[in-house]
């Protein structure tokens, strides 16, 4: 298999994604078929060739160090699922 | 009325042979009948529309026109940001999300004095090619309401189709504003990538993400493109090049203009009513001055694969942001924080998403970047080359858009591999930025909606449009559904 | 360096310091950068990750990365890449920071300093750039509060991360290291170098291996010192810590221990803290950061004369000790008041740094002019005024704001100095203690000091007591 249940689950918690081992099975044999595919690259020699990291050829454009303030705090704040005032409130970091 | 293209609705408008509240009621009215049959909107917004139609009657009334789509009712595919407008991404996670802000998109498209009729249906998060996962339930192909009508800009072909609207605005970033065009029998277009600002466009895959028109004509398509599209200083990947005069480029003819081949799209055991469309799309040009060049583009068959990681891993990182702490759904219950984002990330994205994300965020991993996202990149390189040297011998390239016509529902929707084959011939431009356009040139035995696709160089989405002018003039195809409504 | 059963131990230290960018706005938007807002009052869409926001590169961060590069001898590189930092955090909005990681900005550097008489170079490994996170403050002061408040202010604030080579060998290289480098960044003017506000916070890296051994130990990485004296305290517990820890045949364990100040020691984070994979990709909606070779020479121009430099030329143009000369370089403007004071009066110049050292902090405050040190340095020289007046004087210089010879001259504190004018006053005293002249005269030298207190009393303090001295001794023989 190209990918275990241990890497599953762990990639699941790095992307912070709950899964029950019954998903977490069904997730491998997908991901398995998808990435078995795709090592179809690994057929391509591609030792001398420079990686496209950026779609647009340019270096990237500057702004002025100027502040415009956005003024509309209240929009920022409207949809936070939890607030006290003006603050997003969320659980505390258990240690588990 | 509905089945006017854009250009005529807006003219009639700016003569006063209608007013816009007549076009717009006229569109709801519309919408109330056959968007309960096809599901291609979300959010309609009937009061707001017919305000706004009154406001541009009233301009008109003091000769004062906004701009080339004064009065006119559009509609944007929802998941360019409206401000005070939900704004879903057809996801459970963005259910009732409000934005602070507009999108550049969304702010062109007012400035030309469109009137916004409501945010149409998408596969969730743009992840899709059937629009088949939006947590609003699936949108309908409304040449045959047991198929798909393509991804992810599903809603907005489907009501373009429909004419619940005169054009829309959707994204493309494997596909899905050219495959849906084609599925649903109207003209979809993928613009230079840096052409149309992603500001205020959720991302996807901001490598690959594209907003583009989708509408019934070609002209019509040019005069959205030109209006959404420009540079924006809030896009730090938006080109500062000018918009030229798309409308005129569709008059241009295709006298001279040589058209690429690519061996690679033209398969021995592909969908033979495919095939023959495009042949005749390629007979269309020929009879009116054009010259068919056999290409070559080797690198082709690698492209979903590269795809297939890019666009995961961009997304991995995109998403990362819907943990339920600012905005958005928020599990209940958790007892703790990683708890809370988990179940909610969980809970609120839908299996095609969770999917991508995962394969993205496996592909970053430690011990994997080279391997996959390393090496994806590198064949990118190899596909813009191909590109490149085509483009030496070419001007346009002409393609299939979809290998088949629409599918099943349900047919694919467990098969993700499946599925993504849909986007083979699509997938290629996004990687390698340049333009694409989709316009209808047949229909399958079956009746279903068949298109051709044109590739250009970059920046030259007039020659597309000057030879999907051709193509459109030369294969005349209802630009609507026969669907009963 | 440590000498334990016959065992030597080397320490191996690098300083990793996250400078706060002094721009106007943020890294990628316009909201203002400054400290102490109400919570969440300086954002936008763009630093609260709203769905489909863009950033968009502010060119001053960049500038005063390169000037700082330009500062610590770094080579500036014509290409950057900016990078995302994937991790979930509530005060991470978009879940990733923007930073920057194969290709940072600037690289290759160094800052020498000074320890104990010796100079030593310490190498600079990287200059990056990236935004800040916000503040999660953990409510309730009780224990079992169930929640944490986050404060997105502070996003994208932009911050330079500055690497050093692992060059340093002692806590009080670390400290001279740190001084020297929050000094350079004052200079330039791109960080107000104030750790205890978090402007300028630094994190140790730390191991210890015997002396002469070329592989390095197992480095312990230590956070949670916000000033350069808990920064040296640190450094010397867990230096210590490690020793004792591998004399006593233990291992150390690769970890990120926080320096807790209040109990003088270290505490290990393992177990609160997962492995992380930052999953670095190079950012797709920005571009790369272009840094030509005139935009860098152009930069060159507006860096000033850098406190090593100047340390070096007052000493020898001024001949003042190099530890006045390390106090007074500290703020480039004061030293540049110390300057302007003793080209005001060409006087000895040792007199005048101790005075600008001594008022250090009214200079600070732009309440005293370099004339009025000048003046008063002279006055003393002159004798016109005494030790103790002359810094009455400066003190009600600071607070009318009046030229100090007015001040002088109104509440009249000239001294007197002229030994004709004193001889009078003398004269008057020597014949009103006719007892304690005959005693003098007997032999009883300590009576000196009577008289000086006679004279000074019959002239109101007024009397220069060296010259009222003098004149005594002259008169009574």
């Amino acid at each position: 298999m190209v990918i275990t249940r241990e890497e599953v689950l762990h990639v699941a918690r790095l992307a912070r994604l709950s899964m029950s081992p019954a998903e977490a099975d069904k997730m491998r044999e997908q991901l398995g078929n998808i990435l078995a595919y795709i090592r179809q690259l690994d057929r391509l020699d591609t030792a001398d060739v420079v990686p496209t990291s950026h779609a647009v050829e340019m270096g990237t454009p500057f702004r002025d160090d100027s502040v415009h303030p956005f003024e509309e705090k209240e929009e920022i704040l409207k949809n936070a699922p939890d607030r006290e005032g003006d603050f997003f409130r969320v659980p505390r970091i258990i240690e588990d | 009325m509905h089945e006017w293209t854009l250009l005529d609705a807006a003219k009639a408008v700016r003569d006063k042979e209608i007013s816009s509240r007549e076009l717009t009621r006229a569109l709801l009215s519309r919408i109330e009948r056959i968007n309960p049959k096809i599901n291609a909107y979300i959010t309609v917004l009937p009061e707001a529309a017919m305000r706004e139609a009154a406001a541009r009657d009233e301009e008109i009334a003091r000769r004062r026109v906004r701009g080339p789509l004064h009065g006119v009712p559009v509609a944007l595919k929802d998941i360019f940001c409206t401000k005070g407008i939900r704004t879903t991404c057809a996801s459970r996670i963005l259910k009732d999300f409000d934005p602070p802000y507009d999108a550049t998109v969304t702010g062109k498209i007012r400035a030309a004095g469109a009137v916004l009729l409501g945010k149409q249906n998408m596969d969730e998060f743009a992840m899709g090619s059937s629009t088949e996962t939006s947590c609003f339930g699936p949108v309908l192909n409304p040449w045959a309401t047991d198929r798909i009508p393509g991804g992810s800009s599903g809603g907005t072909a489907a009501a373009v189709a429909t004419g619940t609207c005169f054009a829309g605005v959707g994204t493309d970033t494997g596909g899905s504003i050219r495959q849906p065009a084609s599925l649903c029998g109207v003209v979809g277009m993928k613009p230079t990538y840096g052409r149309v600002s992603r500001y205020g466009m959720v991302a996807f895959a901001s490598s690959l993400d594209q907003g583009g028109p989708i509408a019934r004509t070609v002209p019509d398509a040019a005069v959205v493109l030109a209006t959404i599209a420009g540079y924006d200083r809030r896009d730090s990947t938006s080109v500062d090049i000018p918009v030229p005069d798309y409308l005129a480029a569709t008059g241009r003819g295709v006298k001279g203009m040589r058209v690429g081949l690519p061996r690679e799209y033209f398969t021995e055991g592909q969908d033979a009513s495919v095939k023959a469309a495009v042949t005749k799309a390629l007979t269309s040009l020929i009879s009116l001055g054009a010259e068919g060049v056999e290409i070559s583009l080797p690198h082709t068959g690698y492209a979903l694969s590269a795809y297939y990681i890019i666009a995961p891993a961009e997304a991995s990182s995109n998403l990362a942001r819907y943990d339920g702490v600012r905005y958005g759904y928020r599990a209940d219950g958790a007892k703790g924080l990683i708890e809370m984002m988990s179940r909610t990330r969980a809970e609120g994205f839908g299996e095609e998403v969770k999917r991508r994300v995962m394969i993205g965020t496996y592909a970053l991993s430690a011990g994997y970047y080279d391997a996959y996202y390393g090496k994806a990149q590198k064949v990118r390189t190899l596909l813009r080359q191909d590109f490149n040297e085509a483009f030496a011998r070419v001007d346009v390239i002409l393609t299939p858009t979809a290998p088949t016509p629409a599918f099943r529902l349900g047919e694919k929707v467990d098969d993700p591999l499946n599925m993504y084959l849909s986007d083979i011939y699509t997938i290629p431009a996004n990687l390698a930025g340049i333009p694409g356009i989709s316009v209808p040139c047949g229909l399958s035995p079956d009746g279903l909606p068949i298109g051709a696709q044109l590739l250009g160089k970059h920046f030259d989405e007039e020659s597309l449009l000057a030879a999907a002018s051709v193509i459109e003039r030369e294969i005349p195809l209802p630009r609507v559904a026969p669907l009963e409504g | 360096m440590r000498d334990n059963q016959g065992m030597e131990f080397e320490a191996v230290i690098g300083l990793e310091v996250h400078a706060q960018l002094a721009t106007e706005s943020k890294i990628f938007c316009a909201c203002p950068a400054a400290f102490g807002a109400p919570p969440n009052e300086n954002t936008c869409p763009v630093c609260t990750g709203m769905p489909g926001v863009l950033p968009v590169l502010n060119r001053r961060v960049v500038e005063f990365a390169v000037r700082t590069a330009l500062g610590t001898s770094c080579k500036v590189r014509e290409k950057s890449v900016l990078a995302r930092k994937n991790y979930f955090y509530p005060d991470l909005p978009k879940a990733y920071q923007i930073s920057q990681y194969e290709m940072p900005l600037a690289v290759s550097g160094h800052i020498d300093i000074e320890v104990e008489g010796e100079t030593r170079r310490i190498g600079i490994t990287r200059i990056h750039l990236e935004e800040d996170a916000g503040k999660l403050v953990h409510a309730g002061a009780f224990a079992g509060a169930q929640t944490s408040l986050a404060d997105l202010n502070r996003c994208s604030v932009p911050l330079m991360e500055i690497v050093s080579e692992p060059d340093i060998r002692t806590p009080e290289e670390g400290g001279a290291y740190l001084r020297r480098l929050r000094d350079i960044l004052v200079y330039l003017e791109v960080c107000d170098g104030n750790m205890e506000e978090g402007s300028f916070r630094c994190d140790a890296n730390v191991s210890v291996r015997p002396k002469g051994q070329e592989e390095f130990g197992i480095r312990a990485e230590l956070k949670n010192m916000n000033s350069f004296r808990n920064v040296e305290k640190a450094l010397e517990y867990e230096i210590r810590r490690q020793i004792e820890v591998t004399l006593d045949g233990g291992t150390i364990v690769q970890e990120t221990r926080l320096w807790d100040a209040d109990a003088g020691v270290t505490v290990s984070m393992r177990g609160k803290e997962e492995a992380h994979d930052y999953r670095y990709f190079p950012d797709p909606d920005l571009l790369p950061i272009h840094v030509d070779q005139a935009w860098v020479e152009e930069l060159g121009k507006t860096i000033p004369e850098l406190p090593g430099e100047k340390v070096a030329r007052l000493v020898s143009r001024y001949g003042i000790p190099r530890y006045d000369a390390e106090l007074l370089s500290s703020s480039r403007r004061l030293a540049d008041f110390f300057e302007a004071s003793v080209a005001a009066f060409g006087g000895n110049p040792k007199v005048t740094a101790n005075e600008c050292i001594q008022w250090k902090d009214a200079v600070a405050a732009g309440k005293l002019s370099p004339e009025t040190i000048a003046h008063v340095v002279e006055d003393r020289e002159t004798g016109k005024v005494s030790a103790t007046a002359s810094r009455k004087l400066v003190e009600l210089a600071i607070e009318t704001g009046k030229p100090v010879r007015q001040l002088r001259d109104e509440k009249g504190l000239t001294q007197v100095s002229d030994a004709g004018e004193l001889e009078a006053i003398v004269d008057k005293v020597i014949a009103a203690n006719a007892k304690e002249v005959a005693s003098y005269r007997g032999g009883k030298a300590g009576l000196l000091s009577f008289f000086v207190g006679q004279v000074m009393k019959e002239t109101r303090g007024k009397a220069n007591p060296r010259v009222v001295q003098e004149v005594l001794k002259a008169k009574l023989g």
